[in-house]
């Protein structure tokens, strides 16, 4: 395959509640920041992800791209997927040679609807939604069947969480407390919380990618797989199809320093870890992760995001990124990031 | 372009009104099975799928490729889902070719779908506050200016609209898969039916339509059966709200055809592609695209259609199947334009087959006439 890196990423300072911002106004400060950042002014291709329903109108994505400055016309496509995947698309699209860079984002305000019962309406319309099954109800039947430790869940929030007021784009959370539970056995803080954001992400291939960055974030691999839908064909407490793409994007070919995990749940990080063979001794999330910030349609983009950037700036040689999409992780992609090819 | 790539499967599903015997995964399921009969192959052979389809309050369904997975034999694969408003067919199908020509996969199925009966598309089309104080309700009412302003341009006499809609439901007639099929469909009747939108009457607008078009893509050591080969792809996206923007020909869509020529050598499109699927949701968008795809100069599109050469026995037949005008399962009508041309060029299109016929185009439009996806198939290889 052609040699693909990421050599710019910007995200916004993500807010917990709704600013007033509109979508184009969020995105237009991160597409400026990658271009100043590359020197870039356009783009062999333009991709990007999101979603109407978090907004509750048709096409979002449409004024979106009153932000990007698509004047002249632009080779431009868009997934109703979390942005991760239409960075995909976009490495897709620059194996065939012909361009050489790509601009990639993903937004969202799902401080505008209530996400929890929004969700619902992804399961499948005639058996699924109909059971009035909200997302933090089917990720609790998921985090029953993991049978995680509560002291271990626990620590795992409480680490991102303090990660997350480390990190200036991420919300500033307080350390979890409280014995309640949202659905149990999942407690309110398990959840991650409901974020305004966005991001983008520069790729350049071959030559291009290192007149670009003086530390390249090669994509050295890349791949996604989906799992049936219904819950009860898969086995809850695992994530194959993660192993999968992880076995196909090359995870365990070498030490990986760092993974940044689309982990909506704290619950989601052991059955990640443990489908990317990660041992206790890697870095999950040193961002903070979903659970200190996540803008729906860009949270996935982030990781690879946050993963590049610490392969950009040094801290780190090899890293791994990951975004899921669908019910308790129905569908997985994974992307390993590396200094050398 | 990257590497070679050919359809090699093609699938539809009887365009209608109302699909009540089969739920969204029956009607993409239906679609999916017809194309990897046509290729010979099953679900196995597939390496990855890539869905699309339009606003998803159409269905009521948000993001709905996690649930039509199961359908689509998709489990253990990558799954993409594709959104560019209503040029999404053309572009999911380009996704889907993507994903050969970038030597990531062999064989790739490609399905778009809508259940148009299980919403209003009118209103699911048409934006609120507080995002933006729409002026007008639906696609008509927003395209019915820009009709209007082709007309003063062009000075284009009122009854060639009307010709387009009789043209292309005649075609229609000869077309299985077609969703209005109006026996003795003429001018008279055309012009009978009310004003919707001026200047566009209601026989000169597209239906609603309930169903599904699927493709199966082969790398060139993959190909089964007969292939349509890709010799050019293309998309462009302009903004929607941009001042001096010309929404009657677009940039973009000029743009897209010049790139898509290019790669296809075609230097006069008129003479070189033999037919053309173009996506015409309102009958007067078969002059206007004629001239933005450089079929014919500024201001003489319309005198094409006036002297029946878009007609199927017509020097350049444009929309032989019957045209978005006949079907339009929205989120799928860009794919069918693409797979029609294809079935054009594999000789395999029917009682609508231009006789010969060995470059077609396929061609998709969509939101405020701003995203535009095209690619030309040929019977040989590029």
């Amino acid at each position: 395959m052609r040699d693909v890196a990421v050599v710019a990423f910007a995200q916004t300072v993500h807010t917990g509640h709704d600013t007033g911002l509109a979508e184009p106004e969020l995105l237009l400060p991160v597409i400026d920041e990658v271009k100043r950042a590359t020197g870039l002014k356009r783009f062999g291709f333009t991709c990007s992800g999101s979603c109407d329903y978090l907004a509750g109108a048709p096409f979002s994505f449409v004024s979106a791209l009153d932000a990007v400055g698509a004047w002249p016309p632009i080779s431009e496509s868009h997934v109703e997927m979390d942005g991760a995947f239409a960075l995909y698309e976009a490495w897709v699209r620059l194996q065939h040679g012909d361009i050489d860079t790509a601009l990639v984002y993903g937004f969202g305000k799902s401080s505008m609807s209530d996400i929890r019962e929004i969700m619902t309406l992804q399961l499948d319309p005639y058996y699924l939604a109909p059971l009035g099954l909200d997302q933090v109800s089917y990720a609790a039947l998921q985090a029953a069947a993991v049978n995680a430790d509560r002291a271990a869940l626990d620590e795992i929030v409480r680490r991102s969480r303090a990660d997350g007021r480390a990190n200036p784009y991420a919300l500033d959370l307080p350390d979890p407390s409280g014995e309640e539970f949202e659905v149990e056995p999942l407690r309110p803080y398990d959840v991650a919380p409901v974020t305004d954001g966005a991001a983008a992400v520069v790729l350049a291939a071959g030559d291009h990618a290192r007149e670009l960055a003086g530390r390249p974030a090669w994509i050295t691999g890349i791949a996604h797989r989906a799992e049936p839908h219904y819950l009860g064909m898969r086995d809850l407490a695992r994530s194959v199809s993660t192993a999968e793409a992880g076995r196909a994007a090359g995870v365990g070919k070498g030490p990986v320093d760092v993974a940044e995990l689309h982990t909506q749940f704290s619950h989601e990080e052991p059955i990640l870890r443990e489908a990317l063979g990660l041992s206790g001794d890697v870095t999950v999330n040193p961002s903070g992760g979903p659970l200190a910030a996540n803008p729906v349609m860009a949270t996935g983009l982030i990781r690879i995001g946050e993963a590049a950037r610490r392969i950009l700036d040094g801290s780190a040689d090899r890293a791994v990124a990951h975004a899921t999409s669908g019910p308790c992780l129905q569908q997985n992609l994974v992307a390993v990031l590396d200094q050398s090819l | 372009m990257g590497n070679r790539c050919a359809v090699i499967g093609v699938g539809q599903t009887r365009y209608q009104t109302r699909r009540r015997d089969v739920s969204l995964a029956g009607v993409v399921r239906e679609a999916a099975l017809r194309a990897l009969e046509d290729a010979g192959l099953t679900f196995a052979d597939i390496d990855a799928v890539v869905i699309g389809k339009a606003p998803d309050m159409f269905e009521g369904v948000m993001m709905p490729e996690a649930y039509l997975a199961d359908a689509l034999g998709a489990a253990g694969k990558p799954v993409m889902r594709v959104h560019t408003a209503g040029s999404v067919g053309g572009s999911t199908a380009l996704v889907g070719a993507s994903l050969v020509q970038g030597g990531v996969h062999g064989r790739v199925l490609v399905v778009a779908f809508e259940k148009q009966s299980e919403s209003n598309a009118t209103w699911a089309l048409t934006t609120h506050l507080p995002f933006n104080a729409s002026l007008v309700v639906g696609a008509g009412g927003y395209f019915a200016p820009h009709i209007r302003e082709y007309l003063r341009r062009s000075g284009a006499p009122g009854h060639i609209g009307t010709l387009v809609a009789v043209k292309d439901r005649i075609n229609a007639l000869k077309n299985p898969y077609a969703h209005l099929r109006i026996p003795g469909i003429d001018r008279e009747m055309v012009e009978s039916t009310p004003m919707l939108w001026e200047p566009i009457r209601y026989l000169e607008t597209c239906p609603s339509s309930d169903g599904a078009c699927a493709i199966v893509l082969a790398a060139e050591d993959k190909v089964t059966g007969t292939p349509a080969w890709i010799h050019g792809t293309a998309m462009r996206s302009e903004p929607l709200m941009m001042a001096g923007r010309d929404v009657v020909s677009p940039r973009a869509g000029r743009d897209c055809a010049a790139d898509v020529y290019r790669q296809a050598g075609v230097t006069d499109p008129r003479r070189e592609i033999d037919v053309a699927e173009v996506y015409v949701p309102f009958s007067w968008y078969e002059p206007m695209w004629l001239e933005n795809l450089g079929f014919a100069a500024e201001g003489e599109g319309w005198k094409l259609t006036e002297a029946g050469c878009t007609a199927l026995d017509g020097d350049t037949p444009w929309n032989a199947s019957g045209g978005v005008l006949s079907s339009n399962p929205i989120g799928a009508s860009g794919l069918i334009r693409f797979a029609e041309a294809a079935l054009q060029v594999r000789g395999m299109a029917g009682e609508h087959q231009v006789e010969g016929a060995r470059l077609a185009l396929g061609h998709a439009y969509g939101g405020g006439a701003q995203f535009f996806a095209m690619w030309i198939v040929g019977s040989s290889k590029p």
